[in-house]
């Protein structure tokens, strides 16, 4: 006689919301006519996310662990399924804007097609759209939800997989300069697939040593037994197969390739919540399960820290690629989100609150700054080279003043919304002295800045180019993603009292 | 002596300085508009003003506590660090809002008149709202911050009506001058403001003056110093005289009521308001004293030879400044004789400035006292008020400034010892001096032969100047004595200053001293006549003259100096410094981007696009990762 497992059907019920939609978008797919698909597909999609995203709302202030201790219900958790199903739902918008494009779509018509063949030139200005985008990037989201709330190795790994998967196919989507698009989905792949591998055998290596795969169990075989050469080896595999999943240096190699070669709007998608989805999962790892032993793992992260933000601030410096750079911008903040990791003690740390709100922060803005750059256009597309963008506040002052402002709030300029969360992460890392660490991230906060503002100088000091890009007037979606990101990053930046008191609310994690 | 909470008329004494900032505020908000009624409403916020003072003064005198603290709001609140804005309502801070809106009111009155045809009234009247409101600021505030507040609001004010002629490249200078000069002093309050904060975590004068037994003897000193480096920075004493002169480029009002009467003396008012500081330090109270005499001399050797008529009422400016410092550099027996010197300056000085302005009227607005002449017969008021404020400055018998100075002098005898004569003499010289400069100034412009230019008509300026002048003439007469015998200032400072002590022994009887003061003053008199009033005065100014006269001037050369020891080694070191900013700084600076970016291109040689490699780095990257934990745990 088997016991069926507690279920919390209110607990899961962000989850149930998410996939739900994203399986009734699989069966529209196959069951309803072309024409109506893109309307009712961007429907469904952000009907799965804004609806994860209140029902996350309604469960906060809950702290259990349900499902025969699968998954944890808790503040951090919680926030960060916020946070992602909303960053999932801006991403939505930004796929689903018809505006821009002469051919109504930033995704190929049909992927199946070769690229460069006489019919994928015929498609190439057909109005034709792909729709399964929306049900993969639904999935996506799901999966990553799951992330941050898997309370279970195993299920840690299955929603690794489930947030994964969608995200390979959707690289190889793009309309325009498909070639490289299907490269680095092709990168993106194998690269991941390895790094599932590194998180499968660590997952192996720590069942080894503990018989369990539970958080809770880990953490108690921990606490009793001290940590052997097998869990030590474990924990580790299971960092590398982590952090390639938040692009943190020397894991991070795929970023700039992927980043550039995928749609835009899904890079928006993958910087803004995959990061999300991979510092909660690490933030758990590392609190949960190893919570006792964090002096084994407290020296690696803080190198690890020091590596990717100095990799991510010194490589942007010589980018030429819009694109590229916002990558490598990406794995510096990857750095600065570890310094609020280190920050966080038990007890007397504010780093879980202040990683928290970083990675809100970052999203936001991040998403708002790729939304910029699918406004900027030639005849070829998107005109992500560097070089293109000079004098753009000429063309356009409003869009080069939108991303300034947000160039600014990357680097983490005062009364913007980066400046807030730098100064969290930084004084966590501080107050639980780690303050080398901290003098690490300002000069690396410094360099980086300097490719921001090259950026800035470039739109307002360069005399424009002949046959420069021309911006694009963006729909309603793409309008609204820019108001939403841009009026975050400066309230985040000015005002941001009530949510770091949310984030401080939140900050727990059950296991 | 404790602050009470502000009741009644006295709550509203933040209106003194609320209703002039309004009034500039619409005069230079509201733009051509306002041209038609705008000095109306400027002269209106004055004079309210003066009668809310007036008022709050009578009201004050009736509490038995006489000082009121009003509360204003929070200005800076962080850390360690609160600022609170707030005013302190005390007889010397009343006594000083009584002369600025007083005198405010009298030359707004005058202005119009004067400022007549010129088509930047509305401004000039906005300005000289926004200078009395800044004025008032400085005086009433109750910390050092609420000072400095309003000491930077009168150096803009200043700033902007010495260049209110802007097209004049010598207004345009003067003022930059001004403004420059003001800044070597105002880095001085500023660091001793900042001192207060480190030292004692607070800047207002309650707090700042029951803890200075904290200090340390040095650091009062040190502040002490500073403070009176911002005090002659504002009041052109030395070394920071020489921006005063040059500022009479801004119309002759201006000169009135900033130059001479108020603004000028805010570094006195500084040195009296900090009594509490400079009485625990005594080296800082003899520089003050020593730098009183020494502007004494300056200003008074300078004013015996210059033959612009604003000029040389400059330069008695400076050197009757130089009394109130050497007044309030004295101590406790000081204070009230320094203050009310001041108060009696403001009035006969501002009519002397007003009697200038009415003769330049007449005169085309030409100042060379050469080309003037015989002029009492032409402007009979003119020559009356100015003739009363001329006795009242030199210290003619029972006139105002026979009162006042003759106790400064006074006092400075009564110090005692060698130290005591030599200040007592300078004292009594500067004296002599002042009558012949003065004499001399009213012979050439107002006796003797006109020595006019062609196309000048001399004529009595308008109603609306004279009566201001004719006021201030009426307060140049009686105001001595009103104040030093009648109602002696003293005992109305008390509060402040201290119950007056009464000397009781005196190196020279007061009686004497009147005396000898009275004496010298004849003799000056009496030279000027013989050197000037009797022979024909050359229409040009001589040119082979002595060394002296050459020496008085240049100003006593304080230019040439200031561009020697400080202007062209300045030059030199930005030249240097600029040199090590190319060369190093930038360097380094290039060096760091170039280095970054050269390992960014290095290290971006890692980034083939190649999967295999990136494979191969996640892999090495695991493997350093296992290295060190397993190093940590073995460890």
């Amino acid at each position: 006689m088997i016991e069926a497992p507690d279920l919390s059907l209110s607990a899961l019920s962000p989850f149930l919301f998410v996939f739900g939609a994203a399986l009734v978008g699989v069966l529209v797919e196959s069951f309803a006519p072309r024409h109506v698909r893109q309307p009712t597909q961007v429907a469904l999609a952000l009907v799965g996310t804004v609806g994860g995203f209140a029902c996350t709302l309604l469960l906060a202030g809950r702290g259990e662990v349900t499902a025969a201790g699968a998954l944890a219900v808790d503040g951090a958790g919680l926030f960060l399924q916020a946070t992602i199903a909303g960053l999932g739902a801006l991403s939505v918008l930004l796929f689903a804007e018809r505006a821009l494009d002469p051919a109504r779509s930033a995704f190929v018509a049909s992927a199946a097609v070769p690229a460069g063949s006489p019919r994928d030139r015929e498609l190439l200005t057909d109005e034709r759209v792909q729709t399964e985008v929306y049900p993969l990037a639904t999935f996506a989201v799901g999966g990553m939800m799951l992330f941050v709330a898997a309370n279970d190795l195993l299920v840690m790994f299955i929603a690794l997989e489930v947030l994964s998967l969608p995200l390979y196919l959707i690289c190889g989507l793009s309309r325009r300069r498909r070639l490289l698009s299907q490269e680095a989905a092709v990168k993106y792949f194998l690269l991941g697939a390895f790094a599932s591998a590194f998180f499968l055998y660590g997952l192996a290596l720590v069942y080894g040593a503990t018989g369990t795969v539970q958080l809770a169990g880990i953490r108690q075989s921990v606490t009793d037994d001290g940590t052997g050469t097998l869990l030590v080896l474990g924990l580790g595999l299971l960092v590398v197969g982590l952090m390639f999943k938040a692009s943190v240096a020397p894991f991070h190699t795929w970023t700039p390739d992927v980043y550039q070669g995928a749609p835009t709007p899904v890079t928006a998608f993958m910087a803004a919540c995959t990061k999300v989805a991979a510092f909660g999962a690490i933030l758990r790892l590392l609190y949960v399960a190893f919570g006792t032993a964090d002096w084994t793992w407290r020296p690696l992260v803080y190198g690890i820290a020091i590596v990717s933000m100095v990799v991510g601030a010194v490589l942007g410096l010589t980018q030429t690629d819009v694109k590229r750079m916002l990558a490598y911008s990406s794995i510096a903040h990857a750095g600065f989100l570890l310094t609020g990791v280190i920050g966080l003690d038990a007890g007397t740390g504010s780093g879980l609150a202040a990683t928290l709100f970083y990675l809100l922060a970052y999203g936001l803005t991040t998403v708002g700054a790729f939304a910029v750059v699918t406004l900027v256009r030639d005849g070829d597309g998107e005109a992500t080279a560097l070089a293109q963008w000079a004098g753009l506040a000429r063309r356009s002052p409003l869009t080069a003043a939108i991303m300034t402002f947000l160039l600014l709030a990357l680097a983490g300029i005062p009364l913007t919304s980066g400046f807030t969360g730098k100064f969290a992460v930084f004084r966590a890392a501080i107050e639980v002295g780690a303050w080398p660490l901290a003098v690490v991230a300002l000069v690396t906060s410094a360099v980086a800045g300097f490719f921001y503002l090259r950026l800035v100088v470039l739109m307002y000091f360069s005399e424009p180019a002949e046959d420069g890009p021309s911006v694009g007037v963006p729909g309603l979606p793409t309008t609204i993603v820019l108001a939403v990101t841009v009026a975050a990053t400066l309230v985040l930046g000015v005002v941001p009292g009530s949510v770091l008191d949310l984030a401080d609310g939140a900050a727990r994690l059950v296991g | 002596m404790d602050t009470v909470p502000a009741t009644g008329l006295l709550a509203s004494s933040w209106l003194l300085i609320a209703l002039p900032l309004a009034g500039a505020a619409v005069l230079l908000l509201g733009g051509r508009r306002t041209d038609r009624w705008g000095h109306l409403l400027a002269i209106g916020t004055v004079t309210a003003a003066f009668v809310l003072a007036v008022l709050s003064t009578v009201e004050l005198a009736g509490l038995d506590e006489r000082s009121v603290g009003v509360d204003l709001f929070t200005f800076i609140s962080t850390g360690r660090l609160d600022v609170g804005a707030g005013l302190l309502v005390d007889p010397l801070s009343m006594t000083f809002a009584l002369l600025i809106t007083g005198v405010g009111a009298l030359i707004h009155v005058y202005s119009v008149g004067y400022m007549a045809h010129d088509p930047g009234r509305r401004r000039f009247f906005a300005y000289l709202n926004l200078f009395v409101a800044a004025m008032l600021l400085l005086v009433l505030g109750d910390s050092f911050v609420a000072l400095y507040v309003g000491w930077e609001g009168v150096g803009l004010a200043s700033y902007l009506l010495i260049a209110f002629w802007y097209t004049r490249p010598a207004a345009a200078t003067a003022a930059k001058k001004a403004f420059v000069m003001n800044r070597v002093g105002d880095v001085g309050l500023a660091l001793a403001i900042f001192l207060m904060f480190t030292q004692l975590g607070t800047t207002s004068y309650e707090g700042v003056f029951g803890s200075v037994g904290l200090l340390a003897g040095g650091t009062v000193t040190g502040i002490g110093l500073l403070l009176l480096l911002g005090a002659c920075g504002k009041s052109g004493q030395f070394p920071l005289q020489a921006w005063l002169p040059d500022a009479m480029e801004g119309p002759t009002p201006v000169s009135a009521l900033i130059h001479a009467a108020t603004m000028v003396t805010a570094g006195v008012y500084l040195i009296a308001r900090s009594a509490p500081l400079f009485d625990a330090a005594p080296v800082a109270q003899t520089v003050v004293v020593v730098i009183g005499a020494v502007t004494i001399m300056i200003g008074a050797v300078a004013g015996c030879a210059y033959d612009d008529i604003k000029k040389v009422l400059a330069w008695s400016t400076v050197s009757q400044i130089g009394y109130m410092f050497l007044a309030v550099g004295l101590g406790p027996v000081g204070y009230a004789a320094g203050i009310a010197h001041l108060l009696t300056h403001g009035f006969f000085k501002a009519g002397l400035f007003l009697g200038a302005g009415s003769v330049m009227h007449g005169m085309g607005d030409r100042t060379d006292m050469r080309r003037f002449g015989g002029l009492a017969t032409r402007m009979r008021t003119t020559f009356v008020t100015f003739g009363l404020g001329y006795l009242a400055l030199i210290g003619f018998p029972f006139l105002s400034g026979y009162w006042t100075k003759d106790a400064i002098i006074e006092a400075a005898f009564d110090r005692g010892g060698t130290s005591g004569w030599v200040l007592g003499g300078v004292a009594v010289l500067g004296a002599g001096l002042t009558a012949f400069y003065m004499t001399r100034l009213v012979l050439l412009t107002f006796f003797g032969e006109p020595r006019w230019e062609d196309g000048v008509h001399p004529h009595e300026s308008p109603a609306v100047m004279t009566l201001p002048m004719v006021v201030l003439a009426v307060g140049s007469v009686g105001a001595g004595f009103l104040l030093v015998e009648a109602f002696p200032l003293a005992d109305w400072l008390a509060p402040v200053f201290g119950e007056p002590e009464e000397a009781t022994a005196h190196a020279i009887p007061p009686l004497a001293v009147s005396v000898l003061v009275t004496v010298v003053v004849a003799l000056g008199v009496l030279t000027a006549w013989l050197l000037v009033g009797r022979r024909e005065v050359p229409t040009t100014a001589p040119a082979r003259v002595s060394a002296p006269v050459r020496a008085a001037r240049a100003g006593l050369y304080a230019d040439a100096v200031n561009e020697a020891v400080f202007m062209r080694p300045g030059i030199r070191l930005v030249r240097a410094l600029r040199v090590v900013d190319d060369k190093g700084v930038d360097g380094v600076v290039n060096g760091i981007g170039a280095g970054l970016g050269g390992s960014s291109a290095r290290l971006g040689r890692a980034q083939t696009g190649f999967v295999r490699s990136y494979a191969l780095g996640m892999l090495g990257g695991a493997v350093l990762v296992a290295g060190a934990l397993l190093a940590v745990t073995a460890g």
